[in-house]
């Protein structure tokens, strides 16, 4: 049997839907946790796809595509003019 | 040599001490290198990376739909969101969108055709560069390896200590023996010089003596022949010539 693990350890994935703003509202959130929850992201992403014998073209592509997609995400408000109906 | 390999142990024999409330000389309150620390050879890297599925879905968000839509699932979704995005023009379709897809066309064939090559040339410089990570950790093994046998050589050796310092000891002793018996020969020298000096005084001393005496001798015998007695005795001596010489005829 497993401990009982206290809210603010657990991972998302593991949080359930009612607890969710309690997690959220537990995490650190100071500019030094930012950066330390950067970091963590950062090298998950890094160790899983980059840091690997056999890198494939995924590792990137995925950054490159999410970086397409904030852009035009970004770039939404000017697009929105070359619309070609006006109702959808 | 040995030194060092005792000097490395040492820090890892003192973390392995339990954390020292209070020292004396560095004053910690919080106990330090508490988590394991992991020296040993770090854990070989996977060999491949998350699988990805068309390059930029990875393949868990398939697995994670899987129990719930089955195989077709993300493919629904993927359809259905693409449509939604059209239909209302989330995406706008336009000039862009004829860019994007030369591109990905090409960048597509690009890796399809030449992806492999690509591939493989990686792999071998991958390969080069820890052929000769291996070939400097086996070189500095056997460098060690090489100054372990040296060590077993030296330790043999030391146990032939005692036959060198009896061959110095020998020596020692036979430097100091020649040494002794140089200087009872020079004594020896010496001292007959010496010797030999005083017994030549006394020889010169007796003979000039000697040779005083007869001189002197000599000198009161010719002062002691007054000329009366020189006549009397040259006047025999020619009687006596002429009586040999009478004779002799």
């Amino acid at each position: 049997l497993c401990a009982a693990v206290l809210l603010k350890d657990m991972k998302l994935l593991d949080v359930k839907l009612g607890q969710l703003p309690s997690w959220l509202a537990m995490r650190d959130y100071t500019p030094g946790g930012i950066l330390g929850a950067i970091r963590r992201g950062y090298n998950r992403y890094y160790n899983k796809y980059i840091d690997v014998r056999k890198g494939g073209l995924g590792g990137i592509s995925m950054l490159l595509a999410g970086y397409v997609v904030i852009s035009y995400i970004w770039s939404y408000s000017h697009l929105k003019h070359e619309r070609r109906r006006k109702y959808h | 040599m040995l030194s060092r390999l005792v000097l490395r142990a040492v820090p890892a024999a003192l973390r392995s001490l339990p954390p020292p409330v209070t020292v004396g000389v560095l004053h910690a309150t919080r106990p330090l290198h508490t988590s394991q620390q992991h020296l040993a050879p770090l854990p070989p890297l996977p060999e491949k990376g998350g699988e990805v599925r068309y390059g930029l879905i990875p393949e868990e968000f398939f697995q994670f739909l899987y129990p719930k839509t089955g195989v077709t699932g993300p493919y629904m979704l993927g359809t259905g969101l693409i449509l939604y995005f059209l239909s209302k023009e989330i995406y706008v379709v336009n000039h862009e969108t004829v860019a994007a897809a030369c591109i990905l066309a090409v960048i597509i064939y690009g890796v399809k055709k030449f992806g492999p090559d690509v591939a493989a040339f990686a792999d071998k410089l991958n390969e080069e560069k820890l052929a000769k990570a291996q070939a400097v950790k086996n070189e500095s093994i056997e460098g060690l390896e090489a100054a372990i046998e040296q060590e077993k050589k030296e330790q043999w050796r030391v146990e032939g200590r005692s036959y060198l310092f009896d061959a110095k000891r020998n020596n020692v002793a036979m430097l100091l023996e020649a040494n002794y018996r140089e200087r009872l020969l020079t004594v020896y020298n010496e001292v007959k010089k010496r010797l030999d000096y005083q017994v030549a005084m006394q020889n010169l001393k007796r003979q000039k003596e000697q040779d005083h005496m007869i001189q002197w001798v000599e000198k009161t015998v010719v002062q002691s022949i007054t000329p009366q007695q020189q006549k009397e005795s040259i006047a025999k001596c020619i009687l006596d010539l002429k009586a040999l010489s009478k004779s002799a005829q």
